[in-house]
């Protein structure tokens, strides 16, 4: 496609697919290259060596990442990040249906979780390291730690919410316990619950440095770490430049997944809003 | 005493709510039977209960006192015989589901083949007009369509009487015609019973063989009038007879008893 279709007068109903999504890429990267030039210009007149223009940093970036450091540290860190954000939506969804649905057990709880939600989940990683030891349990448990709280609370607020009219017709329909719960509480409870994964998702990418800070002998934040006490400068940004770029990738994915499951959600507001 | 003919038989029905406040007692004293293939209207002022009545009736709420019985059996939580329509449509078809869907879930849990429940879905879904719009989601739709819908999630559920609480209160006047005529012809041609309650005169008397008119709360019926008007009715015509308006007046004027309170409360129901 020529760049020139973007800049025609015709409306956007009468253009291509594809030179819309080249004119949204345009814009969605506009910015970006614009502070690649200004950092490439200030990083080749300064002298202090923190901060090594972006081609150096590329260059560290293929030498580092790319070959055996994506086996040894960047694949075991997103396999822990996985493994820890899956752990985190199956359990918030699950004690939180149960909670949601249970009224007693939600004002037994309430204070409770309210507490265990206010600690700062780094604090924990020397608890559950004396418990666990130094394992990639130990680090998926402190992802958890932290990542479960908004998926749990707004799957809580999600299926206390569940409309009542909704409920008394699976009731007058006789409509059973497990399809009621599949059909009926967890649809409706979706909105909040994606709200809740999409919080924790950034929470545990930060979790997963952390725990890897503290204790590790490999694993993306062990590295970042390791390369900035060794003064590896363009090594370390690099580092903080992958990091970057998975963060944007789970935002994409979990952007695709929320499209899928809340396609209703969507539609709704789009004939309100018409 | 019960006959092969009364399909629903309600006997001094009483329901007191008790909030903090103190007690609220919504229903009185309701008596009345209905037969198999009877087309009832339930009519009363404005805040009458007529909700909590036929909540009462469907087995989504417990009476305080009385008996309600569905051939016989006391009903005691929500029956298969018995599906219901509910006002908000908005609120009452599931949103993440398409129009097949919605009217499927009622089905999954009866022991049915795969084919007997497509084919009651098809079935239901054709009867309301909607045969094109099974694979939409009920927002996509107009108001009067998700009703349909939601009439034909009770029609597939195959009850022996349909429950319809002010069903048509949010659509427009045209779709509300259609409507009523829609339930006209599902009563006549699919022989199911149907206990209709509204809050419009005119579309109690056009619709029902019978009229019960409901007095203010506490609720009790006031009267259990038959509408002698020919089984045939069309909008045009029927609304246009005579008959039609000495009835209306008729009902009309009972309202207006029932809201004064004139209207002296049964000792007891015969």
């Amino acid at each position: 496609m020529t760049a020139d279709t973007g800049r025609t007068a015709s409306t956007p109903r009468q253009r291509g697919v594809g030179s819309r999504i080249a004119a949204s890429f345009r814009y969605a990267l506009g910015l970006p290259m614009l502070l690649l030039v200004v950092w490439g210009l200030v990083g080749t007149n300064e002298t202090s060596g923190f901060f090594p223009d972006p081609l150096t940093i590329s260059e560290a970036f293929v030498d580092t990442w790319v070959g055996p450091a994506f086996v040894e540290d960047v694949l075991p860190s997103l396999y822990r990040l996985g493994l820890g954000v899956a752990a985190s939506i199956v359990l918030g969804i699950a004690a939180g249906t149960v909670i949601g649905l249970a009224h007693w057990l939600r004002e037994l709880l309430e204070p409770l979780l309210e507490f265990l939600r206010a600690i700062p989940p780094p604090v924990l990683i020397p608890v559950v390291m004396l418990l666990l030891g130094i394992t990639d349990t130990m680090k998926v448990v402190v992802i958890v730690s932290g990542a479960v709280w908004p998926i749990l609370l707004n799957t809580i607020e999600g299926v206390r919410a569940t409309d009542s009219v909704m409920t008394e017709t699976a009731h007058s329909f006789r409509v059973s316990w497990w399809e009621r719960l599949w059909f009926l509480v967890l649809p409706a409870a979706s909105p909040r619950i994606m709200a809740g994964v999409r919080q924790a998702l950034s929470v545990a990418l930060i979790l997963m440095v952390i725990s890897e800070m503290f204790a590790s002998s490999a694993g993306l934040g062990y590295r970042i770490a390791y390369f900035q006490r060794n003064y590896l400068i363009a090594e370390m940004w690099s580092g903080i430049l992958l990091l970057g770029l998975v963060g944007v990738f789970l935002a994409v994915a979990f952007g695709f997944v929320e499209r899928r499951v809340l396609r209703w959600y969507h539609g709704i507001k789009e004939v309100n809003r018409a | 005493m019960p006959d092969r003919s009364t399909l629903l038989r309600v006997e001094h029905l009483r329901k007191v709510y008790e909030p903090t406040t103190g007690s609220v007692e919504a229903i009185g004293d309701v008596t009345f039977t209905m037969d198999a293939g009877e087309l009832v209207c339930i009519v009363g002022p404005s805040g009458c209960g007529k909700t909590t009545l036929l909540k009462c009736l469907a087995g989504l709420l417990r009476p305080t006192s009385g008996v309600v019985e569905m051939d016989g059996a006391k009903v005691t939580g929500p029956s298969p015989a018995m599906a219901v329509v509910f006002q908000e449509y908005g609120r009452s078809l599931y949103p993440w589901l398409t129009v097949r869907g919605n009217v499927e879930l009622p089905l999954r849990h009866k022991k049915l083949s795969r084919a007997d429940r497509d084919r009651l879905v098809a079935d239901a879904l054709e009867t309301v007009g909607l045969a094109h719009a099974a694979r939409s989601h009920p927002w996509q739709l107009s108001g009067g369509m998700q009703q349909r819908v939601a009439i034909a999630r009770a029609i597939a559920y195959q009850p022996e009487v349909l429950i319809m609480d002010e069903p048509f209160a949010a659509v427009d006047a045209q779709t509300r015609a259609d409507l009523e005529d829609l339930v006209r012809e599902l009563h006549t041609s699919r022989k199911i019973s149907v206990l209709f309650v509204t809050h419009d005169i005119d579309e109690s008397v056009y619709l029902g063989q019978r009229v019960l008119v409901l007095s203010a709360s506490p609720t009790w019926v006031q009267e259990d009038l038959a509408i002698d008007l020919p089984p045939e009715r069309d909008q045009i015509t029927t609304r246009a007879l005579p008959r039609f308006t000495q009835l209306r007046t008729h009902v009309y004027g009972e309202i207006q008893r029932a809201k004064r309170g004139q209207a002296a409360a049964p000792r007891s129901a015969p």
